[in-house]
């Protein structure tokens, strides 16, 4: 077994894991932090496969303003634990069953049918470098780019109108 | 080097276990962060055949990606927010308002 498989499984159970954690774990500060672990273990897995770039916007994005955004409202809202209610009983194992179906099927097409099987050729020179990156962007793909900022303004718009008290009320 | 089809498989992975997130879980942050995991997923694909296949537009594909989903975590969560103002509860089984 080479080195790059050996590290390939490893980061691979680190990342299944810490899902797995997120999931599981009672309190949703634990549930964040596990995230925030996985994230960071995909990170990884972006510069192997040559993305520096969205490695670090990975963390920074990511790891960085999404998690600390959803640590502020666990902590703002105080709903750390919320008790088990006994809706729908029968949900939790049905669901179980359906997820491991889902990803049964997924692996199965892959590794049955070889629907995209092949070695990773090896990469040409500067393959995936912020410089490549920044030029495909403002080449091909400048109007995506500047609608992006208007999605982002309208979001942000968004997030401020929806958490404003009314006038008088309240 | 690894094959590609292996880090399909994980993103194949991370994606169901995302999907019994949403599907499991009773608090509102939590299924959130699931969907996020999903499309985490979804980016470690489109990365994986972005170097298969030695063409940049699955990156910048991923960036856009991730720009959509600060721009719903923002809303999202101001919504949650919102929402726990009225109810002072986020329990998703409470959330039947609509229901006849």
């Amino acid at each position: 077994m080479t080195v790059d498989l050996l590290l390939f499984f490893i980061l691979a159970l680190t990342a299944i894991a810490t899902a797995l954690g997120m999931l599981m774990s009672r309190s949703a500060i634990y549930s964040a932090l596990f995230l925030v672990l996985n994230f960071g273990t995909v990170a990884v897995f972006y510069i192997l496969l040559n993305a520096p770039f969205i490695a670090l916007s990975q963390v920074s994005v990511y790891a960085g303003a999404i998690m600390v955004l959803f640590l502020f409202v666990i902590m703002l809202l105080g709903t750390e634990v919320l008790p088990d209610t006994k809706a729908l009983p029968w949900q939790r194992p049905l669901a179980v069953i359906l997820a491991v179906m889902l990803a049964g099927e997924a692996i199965y097409l892959l590794f049955i049918r070889k629907a995209a099987g092949g070695q990773i050729p090896a990469p040409v020179e500067s393959f995936g470098s912020p410089q490549a990156v920044g030029l495909e962007l403002f080449k091909h793909y400048l109007l995506p780019f500047e609608v992006t900022s208007v999605l982002l303004l309208i979001a942000m718009v968004g997030a401020i109108v929806l958490t404003k008290k009314e006038k008088g009320g309240q | 080097m690894v094959p590609v089809t292996y880090y399909v498989a994980l993103s194949a992975i991370l994606f169901s276990i995302g999907a019994l997130g949403v599907l499991v879980r009773r608090n509102p942050l939590i299924i959130f962060m699931s969907v996020e995991l999903m499309l985490n997923a979804a980016n470690l694909a489109f990365v994986a055949f972005t170097r298969f296949y030695q063409t940049l537009n699955g990156q910048i594909f991923v960036f856009f990606v991730m720009t959509v989903s600060a721009a719903e975590v923002a809303v999202g969560l101001a919504l949650i927010v919102t929402i726990f103002r009225t109810k002072h509860s986020i329990n998703i089984d409470e959330m039947n308002g609509l229901k006849g």
